[in-house]
């Protein structure tokens, strides 16, 4: 028995196969365009003199003597560019409360962060403008730092920002069912303190940016390394006070974002405000220093977490209190209050229980300032959520799966809500489940643990439901007053070859974007994917859109390219139609060929079709237009957002002498509905996976009490790398989301939402024995030995 | 960030590479495989107005043997030290621990002599001199000086070489029949320099004539010779009799700070655990 024919069934699809990426071959050879690599005629770089303090008055700043160094193009300090470029303010009118002091390009009298700029140097080579950089004084009086969050909101403690009244830069709570009474008549309640280090998005691509502005047509092009090209459009407009139609950006090959250039920071606004006053193109290309001291960081949260449970496994309530620290200023536009708002949205959202009350808090501090970076809040919330299942599991003595089993929300009880509000139009966390069980044999594991604690030897099993969000709607930034489009377009054309033209507004990291949507347009059409060719990254040759980010591209971009593959089909249908003398229903296009739909037979060729097309259109009747180019838009508007579900597990080794831990295994199965391309799939939930990995065990934003960063370089700071990580197995289940043809939903956050929480899961039950529970990431070996009671001296 | 401007010169010979040196006083500086000078030079650390590269210099080249000794080449890449037959033969223990020198990409242009002069408290060859008791061949200016390898580190990223000194070669003592080698180090990732190392060469069956070098690197600003931690072992009935108190003696002969990756009481944790192993490791040999 077959299935039922679904629209994505097309006679040469693409969808859910391996293809290799279009892209692939011109970045192995090294022939990408990376704004790093470019250079323009008269081209000057900028250095900025950052502040040495993490809160400090500017006296003064001397530039008469760097003026003078050789190769010197100008110095402009953070007060003289107040006049090409306007301050900024990072809230959103759906976030309640929210707020937030302006911000400036550099800073005009008083840095706020260690790494703040508070000048500029533009020179004819950047070790020209690094040398004379290091001849500009700036005389400093230093101000007491805000650096410890959990004091950050005490009398005693200065605020940052006078004119806000305190250091609260939002606040959030939500009381949902009846929390005080599921406590009451719980038959346990567990409680910790989570900790989770700031960390950082580490780009291979440091951020990079190529602002021109040509007086001639009065236009700005910025060649930048973003995720989202319109909305830099509009806000280079807005505050380089121009029309947007006076600013092009332009975004080729992105040496990897993660979140991390979606923000604008004031470092390329003043790029580009430099270039208007130079009128001269001027480059910026982060060095490595700079940008762990100014590429936004994340996480860093204290989340206090109680859970209620009855003896037969039922978890009755969840309570979390959040507090994150979020550096001197709310990043703009999309704000940094959206990761403490996600945590509180997240919590318990794969179970069934409705009591559930919480509290976030985030506060301003002086440090780098922080945002939204790769699953945003999700690995807070799963962390937490998992965390606490756990603890609860161990209070009434039951297995972590058997728990999960009884309180996971049932794969038929869908459409449903959470306790936060959040809609579900269709999950799979029991056949997810079922499937991460046996995909990595659960009991055989739990018997080999037990086999090998005999010999001293502590192996422990993590496991992590998650939800992620994906395919957001306005409902994340456009209704809070951003002009940041969650709709995107796509136009596809066949040109007089018929050879196809895709234009989208999805941009291209790394995550596959112009693979997706060849496959998809290819499919759509009934091409081969070797005549589709994706452009995309340029507010001028692109439609209007939201770009690549908060796992998207799939699910919207490229539903709406499957749109407007099928529009064009019927408009070459109805072309073939005329030329055969029949009705484009009858007709299909297979491999390149018009055929006739019941039977394929070979009609005519798209490349026949085009000829007559462009070349003579005097043979079609006089009443018929050709039109070979078809656009189409999509946002979702059922479902604010399509929420995916997966399961994680960890399986690892503790050294109990040493502190060190061992991935041995990490499995992962998700649902992100209709997989377009396997392996690109499995390369988000992998890449993801370590992502988190490195949350979990390495990576560290270090910050010392006056607000200086300790390990700022790639010697100290602890990426992930190929040696530590074990091997990752994903698996599938597939629920197609029934609001888009296509039934897609994103993949690139799952992996990055549950990893951490696996391991430290996985931690804790190595652990088992001594009776201890670490609840604070990452987790290095002093503090596995500091939980064991193991040091010396 | 990138580097302050400066001349470079290939030097053709060792004596040519001495007189750039010389003439160039403060402001030059040699690079062999530059793996430590270059990052160094690019966070503007350093401002050398010279490099003088001697990456090629005959006389820092080559890994021989004679009866009593093996001499490395101060030129010797790592990955020539890891792939050399003699080394296998005759320095086991350094074959062992060059493994753990960084990544395959630096091993393949990172040298000896770099290494050394580079004087990392955490790296692994400066520890398994120690260990091996090489003796530096140096020249400059005045001539030839021959430095114990106890001698040659003097702190953190601090020897015994003079500013206008090149070490040329590393003789190296061949190991008595029987000797037993231990290496292991613990780092949080592959190829990163160690949170805590220990280097232990090993010879003498007998308790009488037992002779053991347990050499820590990563624990201090230098490689240290745990020499009480010996004491003990070499004065014990057998290894195993002898780990409780050289665990102990570790407190005296280690001095261990806090530093961003461990506080001094991890540190010291982890110098005990690895003598622990390291013995096991060598009892399990002697067996074998
Ligand atoms: C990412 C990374 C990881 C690393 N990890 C490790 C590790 O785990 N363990 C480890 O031990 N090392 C590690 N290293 C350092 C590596 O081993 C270097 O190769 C070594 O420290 C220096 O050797 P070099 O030949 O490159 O010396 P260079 O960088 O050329 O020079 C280093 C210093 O030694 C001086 N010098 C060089 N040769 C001589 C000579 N013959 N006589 C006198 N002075 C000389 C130079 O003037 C300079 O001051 C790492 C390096 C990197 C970049």
């Amino acid at each position: 028995m077959t299935d039922p024919l679904s629209p994505l069934d097309r006679p040469n699809s693409y969808i859910g196969r391996t293809v290799p990426r279009p892209n692939l071959e011109r970045l192995v050879e090294g022939r990408g365009t990376y704004v790093s690599d470019m250079t323009l005629p008269r081209m000057g770089h900028v250095v900025f003199v950052r502040s040495p303090y993490a809160h400090a008055r500017i006296l003064e700043i001397d530039t008469s003597v760097a003026k003078q160094a050789a190769g010197v193009i100008a110095v402009v300090t953070g007060a003289e560019l107040v006049e090409q470029c306007s301050p900024w303010v990072g809230v959103l009118s759906h976030l309640k409360g929210l707020k937030s002091a302006p911000q400036h390009a550099m800073a005009v009298d008083r840095v706020c962060w260690q790494g703040e700029a508070v000048c500029a140097v533009v020179a004819n080579s950047r070790a020209q403008a690094e040398d004379a950089a290091e001849q500009v004084q700036v005389r400093y009086e230093e101000l007491e730092p805000v650096t410890d969050m959990r004091t950050a909101l005490e009398p005693h403690i200065p605020v940052i920002h006078p004119e806000l009244g305190d250091n609260l830069a939002f606040e959030r709570s939500l009381d949902a069912g009846e929390v005080d009474k599921a406590f009451a008549e719980a038959d346990a309640v567990a409680e910790a303190e989570f900790v989770f280090g700031r960390h950082t998005g580490v780009t291979l691509e440091a951020r990079a940016v190529l602002a021109d502005w040509n007086p001639g047509e009065r236009r700005l092009t910025v060649y930048q390394g973003t995720q989202a090209p319109h909305m830099m459009q509009n806000i280079f407009a807005k505050h380089l006070a121009l029309e947007e139609a006076q600013v092009r950006v332009v975004c080729k090959d992105v040496g990897g974002s993660f979140g991390i250039k979606v923000h604008v920071y004031a470092d390329e606004m003043a790029t580009a405000a430099l270039s208007k006053r130079l009128k001269r193109p001027v480059k910026f290309v982060a060095d490595r220093i700079e940008s762990f001291v100014t590429d936004i960081h994340a996480r860093d949260h204290v989340c206090k977490g109680r859970i209620a449970v009855k003896q037969d496994g039922t978890i009755t309530a969840f309570a979390i209190d959040d507090l994150t620290g979020i550096g001197p200023y709310s990043m703009y536009p999309r704000t940094s209050a959206i990761e403490a708002n996600q945590v509180v949205n997240l919590v318990g959202g794969p179970y069934q229980a409705r009591n559930y009350r919480a509290r976030a808090r985030v506060v301003f501090q002086n440090k780098n300032v922080m945002c939204q970076y790769r699953a945003v809040g999700h690995p807070i919330a799963c962390s937490v959520t998992e965390g606490l299942v756990d603890l609860a599991a161990r209070a009434i003595g039951m297995d972590p799966l058997v728990i999960r089993s009884k309180n996971l929300i049932r794969d038929d009880a869908y459409p449903t809500d959470s306790p936060s509000g959040l809609k579900f139009e269709a999950l799979s966390h029991h056949a997810s489940l079922a499937k991460l069980k046996q995909m990595m044999d659960y009991d055989g594991l739990r018997a080999e643990q037990k086999r090998l604690r005999q010999q001293g030897i502590y192996r422990g099993i993590g496991i992590a439901s998650f939800i992620e969000v994906t395919n957001p709607s306005a409902a994340f930034y456009g209704v809070g007053g951003a002009r940041i489009s969650s709709q995107d377009g796509v136009s596809v054309r066949m040109d007089a070859t018929g050879a196809i033209i895709v234009q989208t507004s999805l941009t291209e990291q790394g995550q596959g974007s112009e693979a997706l949507t060849a496959q998809v347009v290819a499919s759509a059409l009934g091409v081969a994917l070797e005549k589709v060719r994706v452009i995309l990254g340029d507010t001028d040759n692109t439609p209007y859109g939201g770009g690549t980010w908060a796992s998207r591209g799939a699910g919207i971009g490229g539903e709406a390219a499957w749109q407007a593959g099928k529009a064009l089909r019927m408009n070459i249908l109805k072309v073939a139609g005329t030329i055969l003398q029949t009705v484009p229903e009858l007709l299909d296009i297979d491999q390149g060929v018009v055929v006739d739909k019941a039977t394929g037979r070979e009609r005519i060729g798209l490349d026949e079709v085009a000829r007559i097309t462009y070349f003579r259109p005097d043979t079609l009747p006089a009443d018929f237009q050709a039109e070979l180019l078809a656009t189409r838009h999509y946002v979702p508007r059922q479902y604010p957002f399509a929420f995916t579900n997966g399961i994680q597990a960890s399986w690892l080794e503790v050294d109990t002498e040493t502190g060190f831990v061992t991935l041995l295994n990490h499995w992962c199965v998700e649902d992100c509905g209709t997989i377009i391309n396997p392996q690109l799939v499995d390369e988000q939930i992998r890449g993801g996976v370590v992502q988190g990995l490195g949350a979990a065990l390495f990576e560290h934003c270090r910050y010392d009490e006056r607000g200086q960063l300790t390990n700022g370089t790639m010697a100290d700071y602890l990426v992930p790398m190929a040696s530590e990580m074990p091997d990752i197995e994903v698996g599938h289940v597939v629920s197609p989301t029934l609001e888009s043809e296509l039934g897609a939903k994103g993949a690139g956050e799952a992996g990055t939402a549950g990893a951490a929480a696996a391991v430290a899961n996985a931690v804790n039950d190595a652990l088992d024995p001594f009776d201890v529970t670490i609840t604070e990431i990452p987790l290095t070996p002093s503090v596995i030995l500091k939980a064991l009671g193991q040091r010396s001296g | 960030m990138k580097a302050y401007a400066f001349d470079y010169v290939r030097a053709a010979t060792l004596d040519e590479a001495l007189a750039l040196l010389e003439r160039a006083g403060d402001g030059g500086k040699l690079v062999a495989g530059g793996q430590s000078l270059v990052p160094a030079l690019n966070l503007r650390l350093l401002a050398p107005q010279l490099l003088i590269d001697i990456a090629h210099l005959p006389e820092l080249r080559g890994i021989t043997c004679d009866d009593t000794t093996i001499h490395l080449g101060a030129g010797t890449r790592h990955v020539e030290l890891a792939n050399s037959p003699l080394v296998a033969e005759h320095l086991p223990l350094l074959q062992m621990a060059v493994r753990h020198v960084a990544h395959a990409a630096i091993r393949n242009r990172g040298t000896l002599g770099g290494n050394l002069a580079h004087a990392d408290p955490a790296s692994e060859l400066p520890a398994c001199m120690i260990a091996l008791e090489a003796v530096m061949l140096v020249v400059g200016p005045g001539g030839e000086r021959r430095i114990d390898a106890a001698d040659f580190f003097k702190g953190l990223y601090e020897t015994a070489l003079g500013p206008d000194e090149i070490l040329v070669r590393i003789s190296i003592p061949r190991s008595p029949a029987g000797a037993r080698f231990h290496f292991n180090e613990l780092a949080r990732r592959a190829g990163d320099y160690a949170m805590a190392g220990l280097a232990i060469a090993m010879h003498g069956n007998s308790p009488q004539d037992m002779r053991i070098r347990p050499v820590f690197f990563g624990i201090g600003d230098r490689p240290v010779l745990a020499r009480q931690a010996a004491l003990c072992l070499e004065q014990a009935a057998s290894l195993q009799d002898g780990l409780a108190a050289a665990q102990q003696a570790l407190l005296g002969d280690l001095d261990p700070q806090d530093d961003l990756q461990a506080d001094a009481g991890t540190r010291m944790q982890l110098a005990q655990v690895l003598l622990k192993r390291g013995l096991a490791d060598l009892v399990a040999q002697g067996r074998g």
